[in-house]
């Protein structure tokens, strides 16, 4: 007989979770407690917020394709956690959160530190459970960590009640296979598959757009496979980045209100759309009334409330995309649409003349963040991890960072939370210590989550923090003298010293305000062992463009 | 906008009405009616829900119902498509108790179920067109209370909850 405690950290360890990412308190000690004695089995993290510990599980699971797993006491630490559930929903990161909960005889009372988290979370989590007695504990965590990882993705949040986590009971843990109301793959049906194929091969002008969908499905080769057979220009989503490789000959660019030129125009163009493993956000769309009404639309998609939510198509083809790309690859003719291919180049040269040209290379005025990612590009290694912050940092470096592999790119997409890039680098870093994490950030976000420099400079994580100050927040500001007449109300920032704060936290740092430094400084970065804070200052007042504005179509897209 | 009735087979679960009733919420949509019980099935609950949208509304409703993990299957039927009944209870004091009334009990085909000393209690089951129309006849006789379930409904097209779950893949 073990106590629930121990349960609870055996179960754990059994689903193999490598990292916990917690915060102690009161309800949930005796787990702490438990943990202890497990050191030399499992990992665990002490954030500096329980924000910090989920976004970190985030990061890492997103890095790693594993179950990311968090521990939090009961009540504050509980709600805590609430944004980065919202946000692992949103982005399907999958999670597995952990909480204390007061004794079970206390439910209801208004006890110390009670609430009502199953109730608060039921939204943001793909499921959720409130464990009362000992002997569910090993139970749930098997089904925690199946519906997580199963299908779609997502978070999902175990509350323990105190009693269960003293009680003792036996430990046999039974992996969980299969529940019957959950089914996570739905057979590929031929007969779409088919249809699909045709469609296909009679397109004139088809065009693939590919999301994560691909990365968890682990279909990168089998997307790859499909466009060289088929020669289908293909254009990425923010968290597609990196599925297909940038220097494809057949990849086109990135969608989305900050994306490519072509991409965006010539989604109205394309006879044949082909999305997979994407779910059409309002930020790829732009105005759904004009959005790619002149085309066919194939959706290759694993969850069925996704299709025909935003777009109607024409052909589901429900199903594991790396099966179904497979069976589409098989059935599809080999061709190639050099002329077609062609109007995205044109495009895409009038956007690096009007955009480009100038954010990479711009030589005079303040410096731009474009910049500082071509000179990151020219110093990081290959397979170096991106993790962004939410503002118009985040969309110039996804613009201009070189993906050159799948997995490489972490970043709040669905909800957009500032304060996540700093945690989250911290946990894509844990995963793999050797890999290069450069964690860039804005003014505004990193004083969300500023704290977890506390938990960096413990882990020894070598995170390179590249933090671009432009002293506003920019995005918000961006569109205050785009769309409110330059009222800069409330986006411009005092901010402290940064530097003297990050050395306060043990980081070498290095502050850049002159074109000329830049270069050297992101060159001594990035041979660094440790972990590095380099301060940017850049223009103040930059746009970010193209950019297609609230409720326009994709077809107004704007270089400037 | 049409009249709906989705019918949810659910693992008897704590919280299972939350998760699906928070999805017509978040949407800003009104459930109608509610109507939750056992099913058929040992251990498995129906809900049946009553709800005016449209039919796009109708069919996003549903696969996001299904997507939550401990909802077995659900489903959707125009009024048409199902059998349904909805049972009403009409509070009326003793004194009002006059021919005309009673008269109106036997068109209706309502019946007395209970009654005390200062009132009777009738029941009537039908459509809530039916119902209702009962009760704005007995308003005017000093009606006492009124209380109406939500609809119960057994669907025409044939499916088998069991077989989908014997059908494992
Ligand atoms: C938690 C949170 N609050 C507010 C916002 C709205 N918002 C989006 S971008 C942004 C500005 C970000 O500023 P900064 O971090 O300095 O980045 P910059 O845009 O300047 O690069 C704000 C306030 C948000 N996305 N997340
Ligand atoms: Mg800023």
């Amino acid at each position: 007989m073990v106590r629930g405690a121990d349960i609870v950290v055996k179960s754990l360890i059994a689903e193999n979770a490598e990292y916990i990412f917690g915060y102690p308190g009161g309800a949930i000690m005796p787990v702490y407690d438990a943990l202890y004695d497990y050191s030399a089995q499992i990992k665990h993290v002490l954030t500096r917020h329980e924000q910090g510990a989920i976004h970190a599980a985030q990061g890492y699971a997103r890095v790693s394709g594993k179950v990311g797993v968090v521990l939090a006491t009961s009540g504050p630490g509980a709600t805590n956690l609430i944004t980065g559930l919202a946000d692992a929903q949103i982005d399907s990161t999958p999670l597995v959160c952990i909480t204390g909960q007061v004794a079970a005889h206390l439910l209801g009372s208004d006890a110390f530190q009670e609430t009502d988290v199953v109730g608060l979370s039921m939204p943001g989590t793909k499921w959720n459970i409130q464990v009362r007695s000992v002997e569910d504990i090993a139970p749930a965590i098997a089904k925690a960590f199946h519906i997580a990882m199963t299908g779609r993705p997502g978070p999902v949040l175990v509350d323990i009640t105190k009693n269960a986590q003293v009680e003792f009971g036996e430990f046999n843990y039974i992996p969980c296979t299969g529940i019957r109301s959950y089914r996570p793959f739905q057979p590929i049906n031929t007969q779409s598959i088919q249809a699909a194929a045709e469609l296909i091969n009679k397109a004139e002008r088809p065009y693939l757009l590919f999301g994560q969908g691909v990365v968890l499905a682990h279909a990168e080769k089998e997307l790859q496979e499909f466009v060289d057979k088929t020669g289908i220009p293909a254009a990425c989503t923010l968290l597609g980045s990196g599925a297909l490789p940038e220097t494809h000959p057949n990849y086109v660019g990135k969608l989305g209100m900050h994306g490519n030129y072509a991409p965006n125009l010539l989604t109205n163009k394309c006879d044949v759309l082909i999305a997979v493993g994407m779910r059409f956000d309002d930020r790829v769309t732009g105005d759904l009334k004009r959005y790619a009404k002149q085309a066919k639309v194939i959706h290759l998609e694993l969850d069925p409330s996704e299709i025909d939510k935003n777009v109607k198509c024409a052909v589901p083809v429900l199903g594991d995309c790396k099966k179904s790309l497979a069976m589409l690859t098989q059935a599809v003719d080999q061709k190639s649409h050099l002329s077609w291919l062609e109007k995205f180049r044109e495009l895409e040269a009038q956007e690096k003349e009007a955009v480009v040209a100038n954010d990479l290379h711009a030589t005079h005025g303040g410096l731009h963040m474009g910049e500082v990612i071509r000179l990151i590009n020219q110093f990081k290694e290959k397979d170096a991890i991106l993790v962004t912050d939410v503002g118009q940092h985040q969309m110039i470096a996804w613009r201009y960072f070189d993906f050159k592999t799948t997995r490489t790119q972490v970043t709040s997409g669905g909800l957009g939370t500032m304060g996540f890039a700093l945690p989250a680098a911290l946990g894509a870093q844990l995963h793999d210590y050797k890999k290069q994490v450069i964690c860039v950030v804005g003014d505004g976000g990193i004083q969300m989550t500023i704290q977890e420099l506390g938990t960096i400079m413990q882990t020894k994580a070598p995170v390179k923090i590249v933090l671009l100050n432009n002293n506003y927040l920019g995005m918000v500001r961006q569109w205050q003298q785009l769309f409110f007449d330059k009222r800069y109300s409330f986006t411009e920032l005092d901010n402290p010293d940064f530097i003297k704060i990050a050395e306060a936290y043990n980081f070498k740092a290095r502050k850049v305000t002159e074109r000329e430094d830049l270069e050297a400084a992101v060159a001594e970065m990035l041979v660094q062992d440790g972990p590095y804070f380099l301060e940017v200052v850049v223009e103040k007042e930059d746009n970010v463009f193209p950019m297609i504005a609230t409720g326009c179509s994709v077809e107004e897209v704007r270089l400037s | 906008m049409n009249r709906y009735t989705i019918l949810v087979y659910t693992e008897n679960f704590i919280g299972i009405l939350n998760r699906i009733t928070i999805i017509f919420t978040r949407r800003g949509i009104n459930i109608n009616a509610l109507t939750a019980s056992e099913s058929r099935l040992d251990g498995i609950h129906k809900i049946t829900i009553e709800v005016t949208v449209t039919p796009e509304q109708i069919e996003h409703l549903v696969k996001q119902i299904e997507k939550v993990v401990d909802v077995i299957k659900a489903y959707y039927f125009t009024d048409n498509e199902v059998v349904y009944q909805e049972i009403a209870l009409y509070k009326i004091p003793i004194e009002s108790l006059d021919p005309s009334v009673e008269k109106v009990i036997r068109q209706f085909n309502a019946h007395i179920i209970a009654a005390e000393k200062e009132f009777v209690v009738l029941e009537f089951t039908g459509h809530k067109e039916d119902t209702q129309a009962l009760l704005e006849i007995l308003k005017p006789f000093n009606l006492l209370e009124f209380s109406r379930s939500g609809r119960v409904a057994i669907a025409k097209p044939k499916f088998s909850v069991q077989e989908y779950l014997n059908n494992q893949t």
